[in-house]
């Protein structure tokens, strides 16, 4: 069986008039099903635009870019919409969720490009929130939800519509030390699941939690390696001292 | 995705900004609403022009003097000259075979008196058979005869206007009213007729056997005008050249010189005035489309605000799977509620407005269903040409670019 991901030279260019930006320098990576891989580097690394590759959300200026052993580099727009639908989850670090839609609603999103039936969809939804713990605040507003709990619905919907992979654009950049761990034990228990989960984060820490770390610097691969001793987050937060909300 | 839930996520999508929404509805409300109202009146005063006119009867000839003729060729028109007489009227009827009832018309306005009451009306001469030419039967008691043309009595039958000005809750049946202080008595009342098609009222009018008009009343020798029947409708143009050729004779008018009268057929008249009326329908209902028009393009603004500000809610959409067609449908959907609900309201508030309008007017306001449903489906059309540039702009856009607009 071939690799989930396997990227060849991959190269991005973003051209502004005169000037280039080499964003991504030829990038050669493979990842398997069931790997938790975190991205790592500094600002303007390129890490973000591998990651819209990663999610069809973007095409490479050159390279290929194999999907479970498919050539995906070419597809048009609808092509890539369908494997954004049916095979990615995103997880973006500002949540990203639709305001005045309730947390049900936005989880079901996905489920309204795939031409499954209303009713199905809801409970597909259903089932999704309780995976990240909100089976109760299906029909709480984004700005009734902390922002713990907006990720949590942000990833349930990533989940809804059993994707093969999960990415996750600095999914702890914007909430507290606790409430980062918290995901992570939720990235955690979907990745026990057979979930691929790939997330990028500037935070050693976070990437502590995933089982291989791949460090980018100017566009470039500088560092791949497996995580000797990854921290268990579901653990950990039970030896946290406990909070009061 | 299914058109229901298309159509619950437009519907939601509208709802979150309600104000907004109604406003840009109420431009295809007021479009609507005034091309259902304008059309109505339009076609109210086409119905109304129809009837009239099959009412005067169909196969009417109206035979009318010609227009005078002054120095340098100057004409005064139609109807100037006098130069049609009673004999010419006995002539047609006597030699005419294609024609089969006729009267000469003898118009004048006189102060009618009946007791203490009285009324100014139209007093008009004709022969007994008026009725039938007309299509204008008697309501109670009798037409005048033969006889009283011969005798020129003083007899006449009375229309509802005179009659409820002269008589209110009396049988004027036999009574005397006084016409230029001479007593006529009334032998019949004439059906009511209402208003004609430039709003005269046709029940205000004396009728008395023409002979009488001409001795008793006008003291004058020529008539106003010669209205005919054809025998057959299909024979109208052959009473038409019969009785030029005979009044051609009779007037002594050489081949090559003009006619000094004219042969008028109602279906001209009617065929005239029905395509005036079509003609104010369209123009009615083409000023009302620009109101609609303008609706559209409040709905296109309003679009493609909307489709700015919600950038990011779309970046959101294609992230989890939206294709372009999608997004497309979705802000179609949105344009097509706004502008079919506003259509629906639209109908209501047009039909209410054509109801108002005639009950002040008293103005036949017609709306009819057909009428409707062509605004119902304009009002969608407009929302879907309107709504498509916006729509296809969202669908365009950049999933990444969306997803970072702020
Ligand atoms: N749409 C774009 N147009 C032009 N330059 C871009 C665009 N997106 C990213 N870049 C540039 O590409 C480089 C890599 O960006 P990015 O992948 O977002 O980095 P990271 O996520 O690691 O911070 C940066 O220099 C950034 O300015
Ligand atoms: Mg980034």
């Amino acid at each position: 069986m071939p690799p989930l991901i396997q990227i060849k030279d991959l190269v991005k260019v973003y051209r502004l008039g005169d000037y280039e930006i080499h964003a991504l320098r030829g990038i050669d990576l493979s990842i398997d099903r069931g790997e938790f891989v975190a991205i790592m580097g500094p600002s303007g690394s390129g890490k973000s635009t591998l990651m819209h590759i990663l999610g069809c959300l973007d095409r490479p200026t050159s390279g290929r870019y194999l999907l479970e052993g498919s050539d995906i580099s070419s597809l048009d727009r609808n092509n890539r919409a369908e494997i954004r639908n049916k095979k990615i989850g995103f997880v973006f670090q500002s949540f990203n969720l639709l305001s005045r839609t309730s947390a049900l609603e936005n989880v079901e999103l996905p489920l309204l490009y795939n031409g499954s039936s209303a009713r199905d969809n809801i409970e597909r939804a259903r089932k999704a929130l309780a995976q990240v713990g909100l089976e109760d605040r299906g029909n709480s507003y984004p700005n009734q939800l902390s922002g713990g709990q907006q990720q949590r619905v942000a990833i349930a919907r990533a989940l809804v519509n059993d994707p093969t992979i999960i990415l996750a654009d600095e999914p702890t950049g914007n909430l507290d030390t606790r409430t980062s761990i918290e995901v992570m034990d939720i990235f955690q228990s979907l990745n026990r699941n057979g979930i691929t989960v790939v997330i990028i984060t500037h935070e050693a820490d976070i990437a502590s939690y995933t089982k291989r770390n791949i460090a980018f610097r100017d566009g470039k691969i500088v560092k791949d390696a497996a995580v000797t001793m990854t921290r268990n987050a579901g653990a950990e937060i039970e030896s946290l001292p406990p909070v009061e909300d | 995705m299914r058109y229901i839930q298309i159509l619950k996520i437009a519907y939601k999508a509208l709802g979150r900004n309600k104000m907004r929404s109604s406003l840009t509805m109420l431009g295809i409300i007021i479009g609507v609403a005034a091309v259902i109202a304008m059309v109505g009146i339009g076609q109210g005063a086409k119905n109304m022009v129809n009837a009239q006119i099959a009412s005067l009867g169909e196969n009417l000839l109206t035979i009318f003097p010609g227009s005078q003729m002054g120095g340098g060729g100057f004409r005064a028109g139609a109807g100037t000259m006098m130069n049609l007489t009673d004999d010419d009227a006995q002539a047609i009827k006597d030699n005419c075979p294609a024609v089969q009832w006729i009267s000469p018309v003898i118009r004048t306005g006189a102060q009618v008196v009946a007791g203490n009451l009285n009324w100014g009306t139209s007093v008009e001469g004709y022969s007994p058979e008026f009725p039938f030419i007309r299509s204008w039967p008697i309501a109670s008691g009798a037409f005048f005869t033969e006889q009283d043309v011969k005798g020129a009595t003083k007899v006449c039958v009375l229309g509802k206007t005179v009659v409820d000005n002269l008589f209110p809750g009396q049988d004027p049946i036999g009574q005397i009213i006084r016409i230029r202080k001479l007593p006529f008595k009334v032998i019949g009342l004439l059906s009511p007729k209402g208003q004609n098609a430039f709003g005269r009222d046709q029940d205000d009018i004396v009728v008395a056997p023409h002979t009488t008009v001409l001795r008793k009343l006008t003291g004058r020798d020529h008539i106003n005008s010669i209205i005919v029947s054809a025998t057959d409708r299909n024979r109208i143009d052959e009473a038409s050249n019969q009785i030029a050729e005979l009044l051609r004779q009779r007037h002594k008018i050489l081949s090559g010189q003009e006619d000094d009268f004219t042969i008028r057929s109602q279906l001209d008249i009617a065929s005239a005035a029905t395509s005036t009326s079509g003609i104010m329908t369209i123009l009615l209902g083409a000023i009302a489309s620009v109101s609609l028009m303008v609706g559209g393009i409040g709905i296109m603004n309003i679009m493609l605000v909307s489709v700015t500000e919600r950038t990011r809610e779309i970046g959101i959409r294609m992230a989890v799977g939206a294709k372009g067609r999608d997004i497309m449908i979705q802000f179609l959907a949105e344009s097509i509620v706004l502008s079919l609900v506003g259509g629906v309201i639209g109908i209501a508030l047009g039909v209410l407005g054509a109801k108002v309008i005639s009950a002040l007017l008293h103005w036949p306001v017609f709306t009819s269903v057909p009428a409707m449903a062509i605004s119902f489906f304009f009002a969608g059309f407009v929302g879907i040409f309107f709504g498509f540039y916006p729509a296809r702009k969202a669908s365009l856009l950049d999933p990444i670019e969306a997803l970072r607009y702020e």
